[in-house]
């Protein structure tokens, strides 16, 4: 019963917090609603007995990528965004890809309610940190390495990209490629 | 009213609903962005509810997967707009428009 509830007032706050961030035209404010849109989903995680995801949602998610992101708000110095022309047609296009979606979701809800219930079992636990690691060290071996290599080309791709080159440095870069065109319009 | 298998795909596909939407009415790089980690976790939802009703491990260590290239992704991106910040001095996806002509 206390689980009901807690499903239910924490799906709210998602929703509720999900349509707020859309809302917002200042990122900030988008910002700290997605926090919390991400701490209600890790409540949900509990509720469904799953803690290491749960809490793998609030390290990863609310801790370090939600950082990142207000730092960048930060430094970028963002105000709200302007209005543009192009607005009326993108509300029509948004409108009715909403429309389509909540469509699909309300026929996925009606079929799968209408399916026989799975009851669940409460003496099985899937979600505990034994099960997850024993499965990601025999079965999903290759794939954690493969994870593990992309967030390494994911380090240096971002400090490459977020490099400042320095003057002598862009001036070189400028250069060749004023080379490059004038060979280009000779050829 | 017990949640069941379906109240979590319904809440799953309402939160992918906003999102997508929000893609679509977000004029600002980071807005989008937001809204693309708002789907992933709809969808990491999904996975974890499938996860608990069918007794299976596997569906939360793909929510692990996802949630590495949602970290990769944060940070490569991240870079991507600081860099065109830098170059166009505003975020703004309308502005992203030399490779047009």
């Amino acid at each position: 019963m206390v689980s009901t509830a807690l499903f239910f007032l924490f799906a709210g706050f998602a929703i509720m917090c999900a349509i707020s961030m859309v809302y917002h035209k200042n990122p900030l404010y988008s910002a700290i609603s997605l926090v919390g849109v991400f701490l209600s989903l890790a409540c949900i995680y509990l509720t469904l007995a799953a803690p290491f995801i749960a809490i793998v949602q609030i390290l990863v998610y609310a801790g370090a990528i939600m950082v990142l992101v207000v730092f960048v708000i930060m430094l970028l110095n963002l105000d709200d965004e302007p209005n543009t022309s192009r607005l009326k047609y993108l509300y029509a296009l948004g409108g009715g890809l909403g429309i389509v979606l909540l469509a699909q979701t309300l026929f996925v809800v009606y079929a799968v309610s209408r399916t026989p219930n799975q009851a669940i079992d409460p003496n099985v636990t899937v979600g505990n940190t034994l099960d997850i690691g024993r499965a990601m060290y025999t079965d999903y071996l290759l794939p954690v390495e493969i994870v593990g290599v992309m967030l390494l080309m994911a380090i240096v791709g971002s400090v490459v990209l977020a490099r400042r080159l320095s003057q002598p440095q862009l001036e070189l870069v400028i250069d060749k490629e004023e080379e490059r065109i004038s060979e280009e319009i000779n050829s | 009213m017990e949640p069941n298998l379906a109240t979590y795909l319904g809440l799953s596909g309402i939160l992918f609903t906003i999102g997508c939407v929000g893609v679509v009415f977000k004029r600002n790089a980071l807005g989008m962005f937001m809204c693309i980690e708002l789907m992933l976790n709809a969808v990491n939802l999904t996975f974890v509810a499938f996860s608990r009703y069918y007794a299976d491990v596997h569906g939360q260590l793909f929510v692990f997967m996802v949630m590495s290239v949602a970290a990769a992704e944060a940070a490569v991106g991240l870079g991507i707009f600081i860099a065109f910040f830098r170059n166009r001095q505003s975020i703004d996806v309308d502005t992203a428009s030399i490779l047009k002509n």
